[in-house]
């Protein structure tokens, strides 16, 4: 394992504990997305770039659901 | 029970579960070993037999399409019931709310023209190369769906309801479904198994290569692109939607 592969593996375990341990859903989708730019990052190191190329896609779309999703909730609880 | 045995209880099942942890961490083999035999095979034989350079796109698309067939009608059917439950309450709640308009800042209108064209070219790149480099239908899909979005935000969805209520994105999700498992039944007529690659398989390396496996790509980035639009489509009406009246 090179140096750049382990601090990647604990960057991706920290960002990781970050998005459960953030408690505020708004907050925690702009954690999540980092989160899957780390996770990204850490399979292109692990020399599968077509597994990081759809873990990057997917973050990107999935924050989005996520705070439409948010909002919908919103309204129709206030 | 008391709070002393509540604690031995807690404290006895955590060692317990933490020796069942150490032992099954000491035994793990070390970083980067792999044992499974199919990696192996697949890469020192793949290239030769299918002339695609991208070995998971080999796999996904010809070794193991009809496998994909099945996440393909997956994520058609997420979708799909999606749209019908969203659908459903919207048309019963909101009739007045097309009326409202959007103001769009200038800032986001330039960005947004700036990265449509770039977006658009980087979607189509990946899925037409997705048996030559990373990427595919899959990937490239989602990217194009971005782009797709990137006309919803920038006030489009007035060109959206014009071309027939998103009902032209739901047809092109079906098509593209569709056209893949036709490329499969075409593969039958043609003599061969389900899925089986009897297209000519062209030189390693060069974009016409790889046989079924180009075709299969665009049919699923047509299908997951039109997916995932509608899927963006279908939130983003719903957090738009005025709040619901107490009925």
């Amino acid at each position: 394992m090179t140096v750049i592969q382990a601090v990647t593996f604990l960057l991706t375990a920290a960002g990781g504990t970050a998005v459960v341990l953030i408690r505020d859903p708004r907050r925690q989708v702009f954690m999540l997305s980092l989160y899957g730019l780390l996770l990204g990052i850490l399979f292109m190191l692990l020399a599968a770039p077509d597994v990081a190329l759809s873990v990057i896609v997917v973050g990107s779309a999935t924050p989005l659901m996520i705070l439409a999703t948010l909002r919908i909730v919103r309204k129709a609880s206030s | 029970m008391t709070p002393t045995t509540r604690r031995l209880v807690c404290f006895g099942s955590a060692a317990a579960v933490g020796g069942l942890l150490l032992h099954g961490l000491v035994r793990l083999p070390s970083f980067g070993s792999y044992r499974g035999p199919y990696g192996d095979v697949l890469n020192a034989t793949a290239v030769g037999e299918r002339h695609a350079t991208n070995i998971p796109s080999a796999v996904n698309f010809d070794y193991r399409a009809f496998d994909t067939v099945g996440e393909e009608f997956i994520l058609f059917v997420a979708v799909v019931g999606l749209a019908v439950l969203f659908r459903e309450q919207r048309d019963q709640s909101c009739e007045q709310q097309q009326e409202r308009r959007r103001h769009i800042s200038e800032a986001v209108q330039w960005v947004g023209i700036g990265l449509f064209g770039f977006l658009v070219l980087l979607g189509a790149t990946i899925v037409l190369h997705g048996h030559l480099t990373p990427g595919g239908g899959f990937q490239g899909g989602v990217i194009l769906a971005m782009a797709a979005l990137l006309i919803y935000l920038l006030g489009g969805d007035e060109v959206l309801e014009r071309l027939g209520r998103r009902a032209s994105i739901e047809t092109v999700e079906a098509a593209g479904a569709g056209a893949y498992v036709l490329i499969g039944l075409s593969m039958l007529a043609a003599g061969g198994a389900f899925l089986e690659n009897l297209l000519p398989l062209g030189q390693s390396g060069r974009l016409n290569s790889g046989g079924m496996i180009v075709l299969l790509n665009v049919a699923t980035g047509v299908e997951v692109s039109a997916a995932f639009a509608l899927l963006f489509v279908e939130f983003l009406e719903e957090s738009r939607k005025p709040p619901r009246e107490p009925s």
